[in-house]
């Protein structure tokens, strides 16, 4: 049978402790983990990765879970997949962002295998899961032999598929806190065609203070516009203790497109990318504003 | 090295022996000579490959064969009852939702993922299952068209069965 894939030595652990000790065995260069296996499957197949070794954790079923705490928020088991966060009745109802970016990813049949930790873990610039997250501050749980740690979503992507996950951790867990009153949260990403990568993506995050009038937070993230998704953090400021109009959010935007470091590719110009962004960000700013009024 | 993959493929169960880079179309075609499942991109982006797994529609060239270990596998082999076509291979030749039919498999298989969750899918519903679904005849129409169709026979066949 001919060889897609460079052969590997496979193991199948039964626990996260058997997945981390396997781990901890073996160097960064010759190790991958395989989780839905659905970006890492095709670079194998293009040769870019040729582990010796890889260690299938997608059985560990301890990692797929989806948990609402009043006090604590959503805690998301990183083996989730994309359609069961996509389908979840909780997350639709307290998180319906989530649910929503989870509709435009890739297809039923990626979203039915791929799972959330995996999609966060392999920081690619384009993903979706990221930008929500970070609009949502939510934290990732990374766990090792020595322990546990917790990183915010915004700090966990460095740079092209490169992320703070030491060789020794595995991602454990997402974790997303409640949402403040007032607060709308709204996600779009622009692509060629429903399910395609982002060509740029943007996801905001508004509260209102008690009257409902000015703006006590925001949360502004790109994807798919810098090396790593990003918070537009001055675009944020633009926004925060105002009374937000549409001319303040295009303001934001415009501010959001100048923090913004896209690059030309295939798909679009870096000039036509902060367009793009400007754009988004006044829509999504006021989609999300019209979400923190009503709720 | 070899490792075993006990599975059940279209009712059928399998104990084999696969190297742990065979993808789960290699062995369903390959080894178990189930052709009717396409390999055609192999990048994940059109989903000829699509079989159902443990009820879930999923692309058979982007998982390892020994990541269906103790899992069924159903094939476009699988639906028909003897030499009695399914409801909804009957619909997609009714509707002429296909042209060379190679994309052919893999939209059914996808087709019956989305019926056995909603029965009842509107025109966009079924866009949105099948949006992963590339056919490069540009059946597009006629395929959703097949799909509404067969959703109406498998209600027909369900209620005739509740009246016996």
């Amino acid at each position: 049978m001919k060889s897609v894939v460079s052969d590997f030595e496979y193991f199948v652990p039964k626990t996260v402790e058997e997945a981390l000790k396997l781990l901890s065995q073996y160097e960064e260069e010759e190790c991958k983990v395989i989780a839905g296996g659905q970006s890492l499957i095709i670079l194998m197949k293009q040769r870019l990765l040729t582990p010796k070794y890889l260690i299938d954790i997608k059985g560990l079923s301890d990692l797929d879970y989806i948990k609402l705490d009043e006090k604590e928020g959503l805690k998301i088991g990183a083996l989730t997949t994309h359609r069961a966060i996509e389908k979840s009745p909780v997350i639709q109802k307290g998180f319906s962002v989530l649910s929503e970016m989870e509709q435009n990813v890739s297809s039923v049949e990626t979203r039915n295998w791929g799972t959330i930790g995996g999609n966060v873990a392999h920081g690619d610039p384009s993903g979706d899961p990221a930008p929500v997250l970070i609009a949502l501050n939510a934290k990732l749980k990374m766990t090792s032999l020595s322990g546990e740690r917790t990183l915010d979503a915004e700090d966990f992507t460095l740079d092209y598929f490169e992320t703070a996950l030491r060789h020794d951790e595995l991602l454990t867990e997402i974790q997303v806190p409640t949402l403040p009153p007032n607060t709308g949260v709204k996600f779009t990403k622009f692509s060629q065609i429903v399910g395609d990568y982002a060509i740029a993506s943007v996801g905001v995050l508004i509260t209102l203070d008690k009257n409902k009038e000015t703006c006590s937070d925001a949360r502004i993230a790109l994807g798919a516009v810098d090396i790593a998704p990003m918070r537009a953090k001055k675009a944020e400021d633009v926004l925060k203790g105002e009374k937000i109009s549409n001319d303040l959010l295009a303001e934001a935007g415009q501010v959001a497109s100048e923090e913004a470091s896209p690059t030309t590719d295939v798909e679009a110009s870096e000039e036509y990318k902060r367009d793009l962004v400007k754009v988004l960000v006044r829509r999504v700013g006021s989609e999300a504003l019209a979400r923190a009024k009503k709720a | 090295m070899k490792k075993e993959l006990k599975f059940v493929a279209n009712g059928e169960p399998y104990d084999i022996w696969v190297e742990p880079n065979t993808l789960l179309v290699q062995v369903l075609r390959d080894e178990l000579g189930f052709k009717g499942t396409k390999w055609c991109c192999d990048s994940g982006s059109c989903c000829a490959c699509a079989v159902i797994l443990d009820g879930k529609v999923v692309k058979s060239c982007s998982i390892f064969a020994l990541q269906a270990n103790g899992k069924e596998v159903l094939t476009i082999e699988g639906l028909a009852n003897g030499t009695e076509l399914h409801p909804i291979q009957q619909a997609f030749i009714d509707n002429w939702a296909f042209q060379c039919g190679f994309c052919t498999s893999g939209q059914i298989m996808a087709a019956k993922a989305l019926l056995d969750e909603n029965p009842k899918p509107t025109r966009e519903e079924i866009q949105l299952a099948m949006d992963g679904h590339l056919c490069r005849c540009t059946g597009y129409n006629m395929i959703n068209e097949a799909i509404r169709d067969a959703a109406k026979r498998l209600q027909a066949q369900k209620s005739q069965e509740g009246a016996k």
